[in-house]
């Protein structure tokens, strides 16, 4: 499974990267695996507030519906609209065009205190 | 919790790399590559199911034929030796307790294969209505079983029995010897196209999914998982039992009294199924397709109707074929009818939804 070394990663399986203070968020190459087909996408309103660790949107595949939670406490500042269109590119580029929201962090640090990509291989290797 | 049952295939499954899920008890394949993937390979290819977690009950002796129709809603007597019928197993309130498919391997000599998570409760059921001349076996243990289906699953046919065989008719059932060993290979299944299921001894299964998967590799068989068989029958509007169907619903009430002779004078659950049909079912299983787009309509969502909840969805999924939210729900009667406007709730948000006809895709012609 690809884990980027530049991403920072949640035990929920989603990904963030922090970039001119905005993090970007989507769900990791080994969540879209577990996930299987991605057929629906339920985007976040744009912003919206959220606390780390709250549902904050939902991804559908064929089979479940599964909540997505804000890695960081934040606003939502930007959406995936494409994913609409598009909610397969989750399974085909999870760390590119599958991105699915941007947010400001209201505590830029707390991306720091999420699990590194080592650390996050070595929790999905016990999965 | 009590360990889950594998099959004789669970080690192919798992070889092949296959998502295992927890279905009535049984770790069972819920894809291999994908349920789209594997959808599109049984409507316009063909794939394979393994369905030995389905139990099979053999039923013999002098009576067989009257006992078992006295007990299953279908009539027996319109079939002949070598043919196969679908029909229920009903409580007396005419609720179903199974659905189930009756094969008729000789005179007097029916093979019932019924759904997994009922297997003890059926055999018990017919073990309670007993007659001294029937003997009851459950060979579901003895038996593994594969469903090949798709379009071209006669070409799979074909290159497993290299023309020693005819394929069965459509809904007929081919007995077979090898090795001192009993076959069943029927043309019949789930998933609304042309295919067959094939049940053969347990210690043989192996051999007969490898053989399947090699001699229909030129065909391009994929091996499919219960969640591409369940997107499948219900764009055919095959009912689940446990979803579709329950002890608290009737088979009229299903719509499926095609499968019900009420012509019969007698047979469990006869009585209330008559009132029903006398005095008209309060509701009625029927599909729905969504309107618009929406997130996959699911079991167990809230159906509106001019802003009243009506009904509860009993099934749901996006349909890969038509790429649009389908499903089944038992919906009052008067709202009942082809065009009639529903919504559906999904995470507290309506979306619009029309009952439509059965089935929801004619495979061959979408």
């Amino acid at each position: 499974m690809n884990v980027p070394e530049e991403n920072r990663y949640t035990a929920s399986h989603e990904w963030v990267r922090l970039e001119d203070g905005t993090a970007t968020v989507g769900v990791t190459d080994h969540a879209q695996n577990e996930l299987t087909d991605v057929v629906y996408v339920e985007l976040p309103g744009i912003g919206k507030a959220v606390s780390a660790g709250e549902q904050i949107c939902v991804v559908e595949s064929v089979k479940a519906a599964s909540d997505i939670y804000a890695p960081v406490s934040g606003r939502v500042v930007e959406v995936n609209d494409e994913l609409s269109a598009h909610p397969e590119w989750i399974n085909s580029d999870p760390f590119g065009k599958g991105w699915i929201f941007k947010l400001q962090p209201s505590t830029p640090a707390e991306v720091e205190g999420l699990k590194t990509a080592a650390q996050y291989r070595e929790q999905i290797s016990h999965s | 919790m009590s360990e889950l049952k594998k099959t004789p295939l669970h080690a192919e499954h798992v070889a092949l790399g296959a998502k295992l899920v927890d279905f009535g008890g049984w770790e069972m394949p819920v894809s291999y590559t994908g349920i789209l993937d594997e959808h599109r390979a049984v409507r316009t290819g063909v794939g394979v199911f393994d369905i030995s977690h389905m139990g099979q009950i053999l039923v013999s002796g002098p009576s067989a034929l009257a006992w078992l129709n006295r007990l299953l809603t279908n009539n027996l007597e319109r079939l002949s030796v070598g043919e196969c019928q679908y029909t229920f197993l009903l409580n007396p309130e005419g609720g179903v307790l199974d659905d189930l498919i009756v094969y008729c391997l000789a005179p007097e000599r029916y093979f019932l294969v019924v759904n997994a998570a009922r297997v003890s409760e059926d055999y018990e059921w017919l073990e309670k209505h007993l007659h001294p001349d029937v003997l009851l076996v459950n060979q579901s243990e003895a038996f593994a079983g594969m469903a090949v289906q798709g379009p071209k699953a006669v070409q799979v046919f074909d290159a497993l029995f290299e023309g020693q065989h005819s394929p069965p008719a459509r809904n007929a059932v081919l007995s077979l010897e090898i090795d001192g060993r009993p076959y069943y290979v029927a043309r019949t299944g789930y998933t609304g196209e042309d295919g067959f299921e094939l049940f053969c001894p347990a210690e043989t299964a192996v051999e007969v999914w490898r053989e399947i998967l090699e001699r229909g590799a030129a065909a391009g068989i994929k091996p499919c998982g219960l969640g591409a068989r369940d997107t499948l029958r219900l764009e055919v509007c095959y009912p689940l039992n446990g979803s579709d169907l329950s002890r608290d619903t009737t088979p009229l009430e299903a719509g499926l009294s095609l499968f019900v002779d009420l012509q019969k004078p007698e047979f469990v659950g006869r009585e209330k199924l008559l009132t029903q049909r006398t005095s008209g079912v309060a509701r009625r299983l029927v599909p729905f397709k969504m309107l618009s787009k929406s997130p996959p309509p699911r079991a167990h969502y809230g159906v509106f109707k001019d802003g009243v909840r009506i009904a509860e969805t009993t099934s749901g999924t996006l349909s890969p074929s038509l790429n649009v939210g389908i499903g089944m729900a038992y919906i009052p009667t008067e709202f009942a009818r082809i065009g009639e406007q529903l919504e559906i709730e999904i995470r507290g948000i309506r979306f619009p939804a029309v009952v439509d006809k059965k089935p929801l895709l004619r495979p061959g012609r979408a």
